[in-house]
């Protein structure tokens, strides 16, 4: 029953035209960050390594290539894209209390847990289905314009050089990990979601919380520093970048198959992990006792 | 017949208001029953406790002999529901809500069936288009196919005449008897319209403010042994006259519009009208006033 139920709402999700908004916006700005690099790539890169410039004999032709340009994409629009996923997520069940058909629904021989497991898995199918059309284009659309090379990726002071042929890998983990992050922000719009009858409130409210958890981060004082930020979900929803940080041995050269930091991307993927799991017992918890007026 | 509803002490509260009074009544399988009370008696909440929508603060319902907390999933796949307007899904089309909300009820229909469904309440020829360009009488049919796809005993309809025109409304009377009298279901509807009640129902419950005021079967609410009857006559004087000086003194009630009205046995009206003759009073028409209505309203006015 419950495949059915999701079958459901993944058909519901499917047939609205705001659906493919989404899809289309990441579409647009992929191919607009394509063109400029194409056009003006190296002076954008020439920004990056401005304070490198005198140190290293920089490569610009090497350096702008697909992959680049994929994890320059990746960093421009995944702090965005919880405005989408809101979108969808968000509107889950308020939206059907708005047009007055979560009252059809909660009336019919299914259980309220199952309705919200369902518009969860609806959700983040949406999720993953958004970052696999993402890295379609992202990636795909990069190698074929600029071609493969090694992947340099800038770290404050430093410099990672990945080998091409160690790169792709990496890639998937960074798209799994973001569907992680974002899936997450799915489990809380859906649980702003339950608590309204109407769609606005729960996107605006999810958005806000991205937007003042990121400025709590990018704040950096010591007491967000040692409080909120090892517990934000925005600290770790860029747990993705960990994948571009590799070790390196005593003479500075980059290990294969290797990542700087992997415990902390452990720690990111269990806290992201917990806070589904938290939003989805909220959800559940309340949506249960819920009396459905609309 | 055996009861197939039953409802017992039902009592909601929204934090200070009391929606619902201590309500109990009971249908039989295969009747109509007519739920009547203004807007705001507490009809729709009793409809949304009796489908789960809405959690009861105190009381106990059972349907198909089962208790509804407890077997909730068992009983909803025999209930078809409309609740006040049929809001559908307004970008899928006619054929895909009804194939949606039979999934829902977990029965795998057919397209046949979806089309069979949907030409009994008069739209096959609208099957494929998007329910955001039908009419409301077109929403409430589908919505009524969407209630009955799943073949379900017990067909419960909050105000299903609720914004349709007189065709639309004698539709859905025609519907609620075919469902009754040739497929035998059990339905309960609401409206807050006494006279479409009458038409349709076999059993009735007047509520007020969450409270019962009257339960019973129609027939025995239309024809009680008192009617109200209004006297028309030329000659208003001798005819008033005439009453205050007789023994039906007893038996006027204040006049309404200027019309003279008593309230007298069924079996009086003959003998009184023979009267009213002998002592010439010119009668142009002794009419029952509907008493049904009358008393709905005495009931019910605020």
């Amino acid at each position: 029953m419950f495949l059915d139920i999701l079958r459901i709402e993944l058909f519901k999700v499917f047939k609205r035209p705001r659906t493919f908004i989404a899809f289309g916006a990441i579409a647009l700005i992929i191919l607009l960050v394509q063109f400029a690099l194409k056009v003006n790539g190296k002076d954008f890169i020439q920004l990056y390594t401005d304070s490198q410039a005198d140190t290293f004999d920089i490569p610009y032709d090497k350096i702008l290539n697909g992959y680049f340009v994929c994890v320059a994409v990746l960093h421009m629009i995944l702090i965005h894209v919880p405005l989408l996923i809101a979108l969808i997520a968000g509107d889950m069940i308020s939206g059907e209390a708005n047009l007055g058909t979560l009252r059809l629904l909660a009336g019919r021989p299914v259980t309220r847990t199952q309705l919200i497991l369902a518009k969860f898995g609806a959700s983040t199918v949406y999720v993953i289905l958004l970052l696999a059309w993402m890295s379609l284009f992202a990636l795909l659309g990069s190698i074929l314009l600029f071609g493969k090379e090694d992947l340099v990726v800038f770290k404050e002071n430093d410099l990672h050089i990945i080998k091409n042929s160690d790169v792709l890998w990496r890639f998937f983990a960074a798209f799994i990990f973001a569907a992680l992050a974002l899936t997450a922000i799915a489990a809380m719009a859906l649980m702003f979601s339950t608590f309204a009858d109407n769609s606005l409130g729960p996107i605006v409210a999810t958005v806000c919380v991205v937007i003042v958890f990121t400025i709590v981060q990018q704040l950096k004082v010591p007491v967000f520093e040692e409080t909120v930020n090892p517990w934000s979900f925005t600290t770790h929803m860029l747990g993705w970048k960990g994948f571009f940080y590799v070790e390196k041995t005593a003479e500075g050269a980059t290990i294969n198959g290797s990542v700087e930091n992997a415990g902390a991307l452990v720690r990111s993927g269990l806290v992201l992990a917990g806070y589904i799991i938290l939003f989805l017992l909220i959800s559940i918890v309340y949506f249960r006792k819920k009396d459905i007026l609309s | 017949m055996s009861d197939i509803l039953k409802v017992r002490n039902l009592t909601k509260d929204f934090k200070e208001l009391r929606a619902v009074d201590d309500l109990s009544f009971s249908v039989k399988e295969g009747e109509v029953y007519g739920f009547l009370g203004q807007n705001g008696a507490g009809k729709s909440t009793t409809i949304r406790m009796l489908l789960t929508l809405i959690a009861p603060t105190d009381g106990y319902i059972e349907i198909f002999g089962m208790p509804l907390h407890q077997k909730r999933k068992e009983i909803l796949r025999q209930v078809g529901a409309i609740i006040e307007k049929p809001d559908l899904y307004r970008y899928l089309t006619g054929f895909e809500n009804i194939r949606l909300f039979s999934r829902l009820s977990g029965v795998k229909t057919t397209d046949n069936q979806i089309r069979e469904e949907l030409a009994r309440v008069g739209l096959a020829d609208r099957a494929e288009s998007k329910v955001r360009t039908y009419s409301q009488g077109m929403k409430q049919r589908l919505g009524l196919a969407c209630a009955l796809v799943h073949n379900p005993k017990l067909i419960i309809l909050d105000e299903p005449t609720n914004g349709l025109d007189p065709q639309g409304i004698a539709d859905m009377r025609r519907m609620i008897i075919h469902l009754s009298k040739d497929l035998g279901k059990t339905l309960l509807v609401s409206s807050h319209l006494l006279s479409e009640m009458e038409m349709v129902a076999d059993s009735m419950l007047i509520i007020n403010k969450g409270r019962k005021v009257v339960e019973g079967k129609v027939q025995e609410l239309i024809n009680p042994v008192n009617s109200i009857v209004e006297l028309k006559t030329s000659d208003t004087a001798v005819a008033t006259s005439f009453l205050e000086n007789s023994s039906w003194k007893t038996c006027l009630l204040p006049s309404v519009n200027g019309t003279i009205r008593l309230d007298l046995k069924k079996t009086d009206i003959p003998e009184f009208n023979r009267q009213l003759v002998a002592h010439g009073v010119a009668v142009q028409s002794l009419r029952p006033v509907h008493s049904l209505e009358e008393f709905f309203l005495s009931q019910t006015r605020e």
